[in-house]
């Protein structure tokens, strides 16, 4: 076949089943091994699989929310890959949590039926973004962190935690670019922009604090060989965030907080918002599928 | 006769169906199974939702084609590289107006260095054949391409991202 362009040769054809986004998405992890290593509590790799999909899960909601209210159509786009990206680590992360889990829970059953205090993520993840700087400064915080994190899981000793780490890395390199563009184009652009800006990271970035405070599943996976300790991500962070206020001419980063709970299930009425939104459709319509 | 991996590798992609999975090395290997053939895939990217379209569409070729019922794998490790397009599948692109991916870049150790100011600046016009492109966004209409746009003919396009 020949076709003078993509775009012609997505709509050549009235088969349905040419299109991606179809119905009835099953287990993205079908066919891969789901051993637990040795010497690993099963219950505390689910915990740790929970924490690092609820992070990308709830990140990624937020991002969905700004698809029609970004400044521009590109920038609707990206955001919307960005989140795409992180749901497809989400999917990967509840899948492998149901699964080591074993009470037929699968990634669908995780995402949209627990509970507010059942979810593991950061605080940062769940943050309403006051206007598009908040956002990019949430981004960068987030990106430049699992970055890190998903570069330091590709030596697990859990091959499917080394493997989404592998995966991720190479997504999360164009997340936290992206993120710093834009924090350098508004730092380093108008008066106006510039104090938004500066507003932002202020706002967003001494919520970081808790993404560096070993939770105990953490430490105990880290010591295992499995997970990773937080706190030695903290250097890289650092520099990246510091080079990134330098170029876009911000003073450096202001201290950072203690976190508040969201880790052991602690979260505000923003967390709420978020589940009625995402979770309304499954709950209404219980085994839907579209 | 044709084999399985050839039916395997003719399945194109929902998305940019002028290239063939083998074109895009997304099938790592296809081999005969105590009950049938076994297929084994790797995902482009996490997220990417045309890999359940593409699962479904191996079985379906290989049942049409006579092989029976086909169990498709996924292998997540090692992950895929847009070094694994062939010669081939990167002009495929090329001459449906996408430009292909250079090298990808290689990895010595440390952390992951940080770019500022946009990436491969040396894109290939895939119109004109322009040498210096720039880049307009860093995602387009899938996460694989970023949208740029050439100073010599003005066309925008996309480009497959090197990962």
């Amino acid at each position: 076949m020949s076709f003078d362009d993509a775009y012609e040769a997505l709509t050549d054809h009235d088969d349905d089943t040419r299109w991606a986004y179809g119905t009835g998405f099953s287990d993205p992890l079908a066919g891969v091994p789901t051993a637990v290593p040795d010497g690993v509590d099963p219950a505390d790799l689910v915990a740790y699989c929970l924490m690092l999909g609820d992070d990308a899960l709830v990140m990624s909601h937020r991002l969905q929310q700004w698809v029609t209210r970004a400044p521009e159509l590109e920038d609707e786009m990206a955001l919307a890959n960005i989140g795409l990206d992180l749901l497809g680590q989400a999917r990967l992360l509840l899948t492998r949590a149901g699964e080591v889990e074993g009470t037929g829970r699968d990634e669908d059953a995780l995402a949209y039926l627990r509970e507010p205090a059942a979810f593991r993520h950061v605080r940062l993840a769940e943050r309403l973004d006051d206007d598009f700087a908040h956002l990019i400064a949430r981004l960068l915080v987030f990106s430049t962190w699992r970055l890190a994190l998903l570069d330091r899981l590709t030596t697990s000793r859990d091959p499917i935690l080394a493997a989404i780490g592998a995966k991720g890395v190479k997504e999360a390199t164009y997340h936290r670019e992206y993120a710093a563009g834009w924090v350098v184009r508004l730092g380093d652009g108008t008066d106006v922009s510039h104090t938004r800006m500066r507003a932002a990271v202020d706002g967003v970035e001494p919520l970081a604090g808790e993404l560096f405070e070993p939770h105990q599943v953490e430490l105990r996976l880290a010591a295992a060989g499995v997970g990773v300790d937080p706190a030695t991500l903290r250097t890289e962070y650092d520099d990246v965030l510091a080079e990134v206020h330098r170029v876009a001419t911000l003073p450096p980063p202001p201290p950072l907080q203690e976190g508040t709970g969201g880790r052991d299930g602690v979260h505000g009425p923003e967390l709420v918002e978020i589940l009625t939104e995402m979770q309304e459709l499954a709950r209404a319509n219980p085994g839907g599928v579209w | 006769m044709v084999n399985a991996a050839t039916v395997a590798g003719s399945v194109v992609d929902p998305e940019l169906p002028f290239v063939t999975l083998a074109d895009l090395g997304i099938v790592r290997d296809v081999r005969e199974g105590a009950d049938g053939i076994v297929v084994t895939i790797t995902p482009t990217y996490t997220g990417c939702p045309a890999m359940e379209a593409i699962r479904d569409d191996i079985v379906r070729a290989l049942d049409e084609a006579g092989f029976g019922r086909a169990h498709v794998r996924t292998v997540l490790s090692p992950a895929w590289t847009t070094d694994w397009i062939s010669e081939s599948g990167k002009a495929k692109l090329a001459a449906a107006g996408i430009a292909p991916p250079g090298a990808a870049p290689r990895r010595t150790g440390g952390p992951v260095p940080l770019v500022l100011g946009g990436r491969s600046a040396a894109v290939t016009c895939p119109h004109c054949g322009h040498g210096e492109t720039e880049q307009l966004a860093a995602f387009s209409a899938t996460a694989c391409k970023d949208l740029r746009r050439c100073p010599a003919c003005r066309e925008p396009f996309e480009h497959v991202k090197e990962i």
